[in-house]
């Protein structure tokens, strides 16, 4: 693949048609006075809906005696730890879909025969990060008598805002600029994630878990630096 | 050279194959791409859809044809699959929606133009502007939900303005027919019913397929009550079909309908890829024509003469924009039903009211999406960015 964006036959914008440009917008104008008239129904629907609806679905109930005694004794302290688990849950999901993002990454590197090249082997390094966190966070999950295998809400949420990225990432068409664009805001949001992850751990007292997601957010910040970069490079390259 | 049913053979159904690399074969640009060729790839998706809905339904009717008939499904399901998938990822549902309403729009006009009974480039009219209408519902719903201006998929071609409302599309079922048309009637006419049924009801059933796909409650709530509409069209174009038309005789004239539009395909195509696959496509069809008109010979003893004249394709769609023609016929947009007729606002059905009122009564959907919805260059958040012009002369 000719890894760069050219100038072409974008047909997309009402330029491209100038002898209906004129004509196509007076007459939506003119015609526009018959639109109805109540602007505020849209919004009203949706409030509705929201009054109404339920939510996504809910936190599993851990099933291990252990995770049942760490459980009450959360509560006890007027915590409420599905909170940890549901954001357990969704670290994980982030992780676990963050290394099929990066495999997807490493075949467009490889496949691309011209343009801004990225190095293979630190990318599989960083894949290599994602899924060592990925297994990480289900161990601690595990550890507190909950089933890392169960899909939170916060989990499946971060799973559709994922789905972006994953048709960005595997479309063969994407380059890699492009693509290093969609990583960099999965990079971002990971940051953030791990950030709040130690401080919620810290905060309900699972503080030797906090440690290793301290360790984990290091390496979270040194991916974002790099892809940072290579992006930066890739595009004032493209640019030059 | 012109094509002539009863004198081209086409591909050899035996020699019809593909691999699966030929079905998922690079997609078209939605960027660079004519809109025209997109609107030919929904077309034919649909046309070859209905060419298996039909099948399906003959295979359970006739036992003597069971074997030819699973033929001719394995390849336009294959047909149907290289061409669906021409469409590309970066579609959105709702950018794939505005093309589906450009297509009702852009086809069903020329097909109104074509057609030469004018009862029926009456029907073709009056679903003309309920589509053109939902074109504008969900150009609002678009700008509104994803940020995005309709006009980057309909590239100019075809107007975003209200049509017949959307809120009085709904009308009671007996009030949904046509009358069929006669089985003497001119080739034309029964291609044309054929090929708007076959249309409609691949955009119905998108539609009810994608609605939820929609987190939006207002999303939902459009693509339900189009979908609702969507079906209503299956019925009315659907029963401009003659019911006594034997199934083989059904067989024959889809298969021909399916040549007739491949031919217009590969006439008007822009995109050389595109062309070469209708150009094959042509040619699997006139080799499917061979087998249905076969069939039809062979167990009906009759001559599809009878039912193909001289077998001389008709006039073929014009694939470039109908906006003058579309213009002209909103002045019909008061146009209502009552059973088969079409009559003016004040005679409608009164069991198409009634059943419209209770359908409304929570709420339009498609009103409330559209609230002082105008469609504007760049989306609506670019309004006051425009100067406003003089009125258009229609």
């Amino acid at each position: 693949m000719d890894n760069t964006i050219s100038t072409g036959m974008n047909r997309t914008g009402l330029d491209m048609a100038p002898l209906s440009k004129g004509t196509m917008v007076s007459f939506a104008q003119q015609e526009g006075q018959r639109a109805p008239a109540d602007t505020e129904a849209m919004a009203e629907l949706r409030k509705t809906y929201a009054l109404e609806a339920d939510r996504v679905g809910s936190v599993p109930v851990p099933a291990k005696l252990k995770g049942m005694a760490s459980t009450m004794m959360d509560t006890l302290k007027g915590n409420k730890p599905s909170v940890l688990l549901d954001k357990l849950g969704e670290r994980a999901a982030y992780e676990r879909t963050g290394v099929r993002l990066y495999e997807a990454l490493i075949l467009k590197v490889s496949a691309a025969s011209s343009g801004p090249m990225v190095d293979t082997a630190a990318l599989m390094r960083i894949r290599d990060d994602e899924e060592s966190h990925f297994h990480m966070v289900a161990k601690c999950i595990a550890e507190l008598g909950a089933d890392p295998t169960a899909m939170t809400p916060c989990a499946d949420i971060s799973g559709v805002a994922a789905l972006g990225h994953l048709q960005v990432m595997t479309d063969p068409r994407t380059t890699v600029a492009q693509a290093l664009n969609s990583i960099l805001m999965i990079e971002l949001g990971d940051n953030a994630g791990w950030d709040l992850l130690i401080e919620l751990a810290n905060d309900m007292g699972h503080t030797e878990m906090a440690q290793q997601f301290t360790v984990a957010l290091e390496t979270e910040r040194q991916h974002l630096q790099t892809v940072q970069g290579w992006l930066r490079q890739a595009v004032l390259e493209e640019a030059t | 050279m012109a094509i002539n049913l009863l004198q081209d053979r086409g591909t050899a159904l035996d020699q019809q194959r593909f691999t699966w690399k030929e079905l998922v074969q690079k997609p078209i640009s939605k960027l660079d791409d004519d809109a025209f060729t997109r609107i030919r790839v929904i077309l034919m998706n649909g046309v070859e859809l209905d060419a298996l809905r039909l099948k399906q339904v003959l295979l359970r009717m006739n036992r003597e044809a069971r074997v030819p008939i699973a033929q001719l499904m394995r390849v336009e399901q294959h047909q149907a699959t290289a061409i669906n998938w021409m469409l590309s990822a970066d579609h959105s549902p709702l950018e794939t929606t505005i093309a589906y309403e450009q297509v009702a729009i852009e086809v069903t006009a020329s097909v109104a133009q074509l057609e030469p009974d004018p009862y029926m480039a009456q029907g073709y009219r009056f679903g003309l502007l309920e589509d053109f209408d939902h074109l504008y519902r969900y150009s609002a719903l678009m700008d509104r939900l994803e940020g995005k201006d309709a006009n980057n998929i309909v590239q100019g071609y075809t107007d975003i303005v209200p049509g017949r409302p959307t809120l009085v599309h709904h009308r009671a079922p007996e009030n949904e027919l046509m009358e069929p048309y006669p089985r003497d009637a001119q080739l034309a006419t029964k291609l044309h019913a054929i090929t708007l049924v076959g249309g409609e009801y691949q955009t119905h059933d998108y539609y009810m397929n994608i609605g939820p796909v929609f987190a939006d409650p207002v999303a939902r709530l459009l693509y339900a009550e189009i979908a609702s509409v969507e079906s209503q069209h299956i019925t009315h174009y659907g029963s401009m079909l003659n019911p006594d038309e034997s199934p083989l005789e059904k067989l024959m004239l889809h298969e021909a309908a399916e040549v007739w539009n491949y031919a217009a395909c590969a006439e008007q195509e822009t995109n050389p890829r595109l062309k070469t696959l209708w150009e094959r496509f042509l040619d699997y069809e006139l080799g499917h024509f061979q087998v249905a008109m076969q069939l039809f010979k062979d167990t009906e003893r009759r001559d599809p003469a009878e039912v193909l004249g001289d077998g001389k394709l008709p006039a073929f769609i014009q694939y470039k924009s109908q906006r003058d023609f579309v213009r002209k016929t909103l002045a019909e947009v008061p146009l209502r039903k009552d059973g088969t007729q079409f009559v003016d606002e004040d005679a409608e059905a009164v069991s198409s009211l009634a059943y419209r009122n209770h359908m409304n009564s929570q709420g339009s959907p498609s009103n409330s999406v559209s609230g002082g919805y105008q469609w504007t260059p760049g989306t609506e958040l670019n309004r006051n960015m425009l100067p406003t012009t003089q009125p258009a002369t229609a």
